[in-house]
């Protein structure tokens, strides 16, 4: 019996700019205790079927057609009916848990509420049934954590509360909305199994909207795959994987890098030739943690002490999770922040606290480009004139004709029609911008481009064409790479070597194929069995290592030591990076099975 | 049938010409200011304003300085507004013609008005701007440096330098410019201090781009839409307080006049029974500010659409 049961569906919004069609008719229903999943890229209308499911659409959206939960109307609902039922028999979790989160209230304040609005009750017994359910999402040492604040608590945890608070009303269907896709990979995965568990053991529906493969493998039993605001197809998800009908589907499919595939060989040839070279590189921030009158100062080590090259032609990955230093690294490697100590030699030459004239001619080879394609052009420029911007810098004799033959031959290569030229930023797709990020950094030929999670913010298969297009850039003009991202499935497509950062130390740092095949560092271990693979069967039967704990804040004292759990009582000692193979390094750790024997380690 | 057909052929045409010329962050704001009608109305308000302030002095038969003696003496009796013997406006107390004095007052407070406001844009916004990006110790002493000076009243310095270097117009200018740009280059300190850690300013820095060039290239047109909409509100800031000064009798020097001094002039007659001495330029007066704060406001809806 389907609790949920759309039928014809629309979904239209008002603009300045006319009426924008988000959901273009779509019928779906969801059974008791099923799990479905909504696939789709932005844009495809798949939140907004379920923003007007929970009554939810801006203030100019309207929905039309049919939304019956448990044969109750919901379309055209007055809010007064549709409190009681969203938030108890039906509710949502949202992708950003510190935005859900009101900020000024406690975490136990907020779940008190829904128990008071939904269910009347108050006091010793609500505060008990919080509890309960703040176990039940496991969350450590609840009873502490009922009274803090949600900026206290870390995004998994963040994301748990959701969940707990989602759940006290015992919903019959939850909405999870990207509930994963702000959080790193190993706390995906926890999220994800908690989610699985709920479903297993309170026979709740959960309706799954996202936009990853991986994550609909291993979750869903239905799939419906959303496109433009129609569903192009819907099935099993062992039929969906197996055997996808609609070619959307299986472009989809395809333009997930798998890590359980075998990897695409590398754009270029690594030359033995070193361009770069970090040493014993340390970025520390201070930070005023308070107490007297003006505070005390604490290092916070964002980076602490790594060292690595860059050779001709080679692409380097770093990858880790967030907070770990990557991106710091990659600006104090480019010297837009200052390192605290070590050196940076570029072409043998320390450009380590040069002044900025002196730089500035370094600049020309050293680019970057970020991740968010949007924020990093300039609002009010033309793409055009971003895309000159370096060239008026390191070239300025070219006549401006000159330097607009250089910019469309530049788009042209990156695959922007010249036509586009002079339009601004806020008219192209992610996708677009992004191809602009990249013309702007490659516009000087330079030697080395680092790339800050430079497809993270892209949908899938726009990130597959632009790291198509990375590598092409790479092949023709033969320049170096430093790929940052979190997606180890991504930095694998790309990379020579691969960098894993923790808590802004190095862990491992080895060629690609074997740092995927023998990982040595439990650490490396856990995020690679944490990626979640496209395949229902492979993904549901594998084994995950879970490191017990959380990731702890650098600040904390001994915070290096969670896979060192035997020298624990010296707090300032830091793990050795040692050299078991030639090429292969690893941070010094104890076995897994011992790390994993510990238990979470004292906040 | 035939209405949606231009209406979509209308689209097209946009759209091709879009491709060629791209739709600029300037240009949506002015659709967004063009669909509210307040603010549309405003403009046209200000621009008859202006209209008359230009165009006026024509259809005047007397100069403001000139005094009708036949009038004079009875004012009150036969000084009013008249169409038949050129007066358009009535006379003033002295028997100038007030019409002329009308448009004079009303050039006068308007320059007051946007010179004053284009001098605290100005050092306003290229002293907060570069207090903001440099930052640290440099930003502390510069920004400490404004909180002293607005600490002091600005009436006070206003009036204390007029007293001290006599009445005269440049020295008003100089007056209220030394304290309007003050606030000014805090909002702007503000603005930079976020616009600072945005990523298109990271990528200018890594593109070799000089700290001068990124003030002029990149932080100031992003800060335009905060300092357009702060300027037209400081326009009518700077009349009122301009008009203050002149009721007190600190401001503009006879034969020089400014709304501010004809609403006093017409408030202390009021007894008389010479109305229209207080109406015409208080109606000016009024019309004016209205429509600049509603400007204001319009602008600043138009340019931060999320602002609201």
């Amino acid at each position: 019996m389907a609790i949920l049961d759309v039928k014809d569906l629309k979904v239209t919004f008002e603009t300045p700019d006319g009426t924008v069609e988000a959901v273009k008719g779509i019928d779906l229903t969801i059974a008791a205790g099923e799990c479905l999943g909504i696939v789709g890229e932005s844009g495809s209308g798949k939140s907004q079927t379920f923003m007007a499911a929970m009554g939810l659409l801006t203030r100019n959206g309207r929905a039309a057609g049919s939304i019956r939960f448990e044969g109750t109307e919901l379309v055209g609902l007055p809010p007064a009916k549709a409190n009681r039922i969203r938030g108890a028999a039906m509710s949502m979790i949202f992708q950003d848990p510190l935005t859900a989160l009101t900020p000024h209230l406690t975490v136990g304040a907020q779940l008190r509420e829904v128990l008071s609005a939904h269910r009347n009750m108050r006091g010793r017994e609500a505060e008990a049934l919080c509890l309960d359910w703040l176990d039940r999402v496991r969350i450590p040492d609840a009873r502490r954590r009922i009274g803090q604040y949600p900026h206290e608590l870390s995004g998994g945890m963040r994301q748990r509360v959701m969940i707990a608070m989602a759940m006290l009303c015992q919903p019959r269907l939850l909405i999870a909305d990207e509930p994963t896709t702000a959080l790193d990979v190993t706390v995906q995965a926890e999220i994800l199994d908690l989610m699985a568990a709920i479903q297993r053991d309170e026979g709740t529906a959960i309706a799954l909207i996202t936009h990853d493969m991986g994550v609909v493998a291993r979750m869903c039993d239905r799939i419906q795959v959303m496109r433009h605001g129609r569903f192009v197809e819907e099935g099993t998800a062992e039929a969906i994987f197996g055997a996808p009908q609609h070619e959307y589907t299986q472009m989809l499919l395809r333009a997930m890098p798998r890590i359980d595939a075998p990897a695409a060989t590398p754009a270029t040839a690594r030359r033995e030739e070193r361009l770069l070279r970090v040493e014993d590189v340390k970025v520390h921030f201070p930070i005023n943690v308070g107490g007297g009158i003006f505070g005390r100062t604490v290092a916070l080590k964002a980076v602490d002490g790594v060292s690595f090259d860059v050779n001709a032609g080679e692409t380097l990955g770093i990858v880790g999770e967030s907070g770990c230093g990557k991106s710091t690294l990659a600006r104090a490697v480019l010297q837009l922040i200052p390192p605290s100590a070590g050196s940076v030699s570029w072409l043998g030459q320390d450009i380590a606290g040069l002044s900025r004239r002196a730089l500035n001619r370094h600049r020309k080879d050293l680019q970057i480009v970020f991740q968010d394609p949007l924020a990093s052009l300039d609002p009010r420029m033309t793409i055009a004139e971003s895309i000159g911007e370096p060239l008026r810098t390191f070239q300025p004799g070219l006549s401006r004709s000159e330097r607009r033959t250089e910019v469309l031959a530049m788009m042209d290569r990156v695959g922007l029609p010249p036509i586009m030229m002079n339009r601004y930023p806020h008219e192209l797709s992610g996708g677009q911008n992004q191809r602009v990020g990249i013309a702007r950094a490659m516009i000087n030929k330079p030697k080395l481009i680092v790339c800050d999670e430079a497809v993270s913010a892209l949908d899938v298969s726009i990130q597959a064409q632009v790291i198509a297009l990375l590598k092409e850039l790479q092949s023709e003009f033969g320049m170096s790479m430093i790929f940052i991202s979190h997606d180890l499935s991504v930095i694998r497509e790309i990379s020579h070597r691969i960098l894993v950062l923790y808590l802004g130390r190095i862990v491992e740092l080895a060629d690609r194929d074997r740092l995927y095949d023998q990982p040595l560092h439990p650490y490396t271990k856990a995020l690679i069995s944490a990626v979640p693979i496209p395949d229902p069967r492979i993904e549901r039967s594998r084994q995950r290592i879970r490191i017990p704990g959380e990731l702890p804040s650098p600040m904390q004292p001994g915070a290096q030591l969670r896979f060192l759990p035997s020298r624990r009582d010296d707090p300032g000692y830091l793990p050795r990076l040692e050299e078991p193979e030639p090429g292969h390094f690893v941070a010094e750790h104890d076995a897994l099975d011992v790390i994993l024997a510990q238990g979470a380690p004292v906040a | 049938m035939t209405q949606i057909q231009t209406r979509t052929d209308r689209i097209a045409e946009a759209t091709t010409d879009a491709a060629i010329h791209g739709r600029s962050l300037w240009r949506d704001a002015l659709n967004r200011f063009l669909r509210n009608r307040a603010a549309v109305a405003a403009v046209i308000a200000l621009v008859l304003v202006v209209a008359f302030v230009l165009i006026g002095p024509a259809f005047s038969r007397f100069s403001n300085e000139e005094i009708d003696w036949a009038l004079m003496g009875d004012v009150a009796g036969q000084g009013g507004p008249s169409l038949a013997n050129g007066h358009y406006f009535g006379l003033d107390e002295l028997g100038r013609d007030l019409y002329a004095r009308t448009i004079q007052a009303t050039g006068t407070s308007l320059t007051v008005g946007i010179i004053g406001a284009a001098v605290a844009v100005i050092i306003g916004t290229l002293y907060g701007a570069f207090a903001g990006y440099v930052g640290g110790s440099t930003d502390n002493l510069m920004m400490r440096a404004v909180d002293i000076l607005l600490a002091v009243p600005s009436m006070f310095i206003i009036i204390l330098l007029l007293v001290m270097f006599g009445r005269s117009f440049s020295m008003l200018f100089v007056g209220i410019g030394a304290v309007s740009w003050l606030e000014m280059s805090r909002i702007v300190r503000g603005q930079t201090l976020s616009l600072r850690g945005r990523e298109f300013i990271e990528a200018a820095r890594a593109a070799g781009v000089s700290t001068p060039k990124i003030i002029l290239r990149h932080i100031v047109p992003n800060l335009m839409g905060v300092v357009v909409v702060y300027a037209t509100l400081l326009v009518p800031q700077i009349i009122l307080t301009e008009s203050f000064i002149s009721f007190l009798g600190l401001g503009v020097q006879e034969p020089a006049t400014s709304l501010g001094a004809l609403i006093s002039a017409g408030a202390s007659t009021i007894t008389f029974g010479t109305v229209w001495q207080l109406a015409f330029p208080l109606f000016f007066f009024l019309v004016t500010i209205i429509s600049l704060f509603f400007i204001g406001d319009g602008l600043r809806d138009a340019l931060d659409p999320k602002d609201r």
